[in-house]
């Protein structure tokens, strides 16, 4: 019997990665703070890891001429513009700092946790071959 | 990998604040620079900021662009009056007994330096924090 890693790794494959871009997401923000007009991202959890786990990887069209743009649908998580908590801040940047700090460490957890959940996975598997 | 990612839009961030921060020690620096016409005299420069597309083309493809580095478009000068002093006393008066002093607001300085050092600070600890990540990562299943 063959292990299968998808099966056993189960969700937490599909988390780290969607962690991961939304980590870049909000380092984004954060870096972008002081421009102006620029527009804070954030991905929408739910329906990346939904996209994840359903497994719509994404399609690539093939070119049949020479000018043809190679076009491949989303691979990644869609990310979302946030809705500003005040309306203008008279440069059109809508970053506030306070809530992308607090986002980018919850996310950094969870991230770790994620990580945790894999680890154990990877030590239980380990354990299984070893006969232990 | 993502995560590598963060460290060039962390550093694109320190280097456009510290830009930033050099403007405004020049600015302070000069803030009492006096001289005898008004095309000599110092005026307080800022930076421009502006979100850089990392690749246009991948943009394009994937609909939207997860990281967004900043590009520091250039600097300009302010376009505020210049400070006209009477001072006949001056060494550097001009022959109307005019000298004049840069359009640098100290105040304005201040503050645009606290900000700059806090950004800067904060771009410094999302980078510790996405090496703190990586390193986990790669430490996975040791």
């Amino acid at each position: 019997m063959a292990i299968s890693f998808d099966k056993a790794l189960g969700v937490h494959q599909h988390t780290l990665g969607i962690r991961a871009q939304r980590a870049e997401v909000l380092a984004s923000n954060i870096a972008n703070a002081d421009t102006p007009q620029f527009k804070a991202k954030d991905v929408d959890f739910a329906k990346a890891m939904q996209q994840a786990t359903s497994r719509q990887r994404g399609v690539s069209l093939g070119g049949t001429h020479q000018n043809h743009f190679a076009i491949q649908s989303s691979l990644q998580a869609e990310s979302g513009y946030r809705i500003p908590n005040q309306p203008d801040t008279g440069d059109g940047n809508t970053v506030d700092m306070q809530q992308e700090q607090a986002a980018f460490m919850e996310n950094t957890l969870e991230y770790q946790m994620s990580l945790g959940f894999l680890e154990s996975k990877f030590n239980g598997l380990k354990k299984a071959i070893r006969g232990e | 990998m993502s995560l590598f990612n963060i460290f060039d839009v962390a550093g694109s961030g320190m280097s456009a604040q510290s830009v930033r921060l050099n403007t405004t020690a020049s600015n302070v620096a000069n803030a009492d620079a006096v001289s005898s016409s008004i095309n000599e005299t110092y005026r307080a420069r800022h930076p421009v900021f502006a979100a850089e597309m990392a690749n246009a083309t991948a943009a394009q493809s994937l609909g939207q662009q997860s990281s967004m580095k900043v590009a520091v478009k250039g600097i300009v000068e302010s376009d505020a009056p210049l400070i006209k002093e009477y001072s006949p006393d001056h060494p550097m008066s001009d022959a109307d007994g005019f000298i004049y002093k840069p359009n640098v607001n100290v105040m304005e300085e201040m503050a645009d330096m606290i900000s700059a050092s806090r950004t800067y600070q904060m771009n410094t600890q999302v980078a510790d924090a996405a090496k703190s990540m990586l390193q986990q990562t790669l430490r996975m299943g040791k």
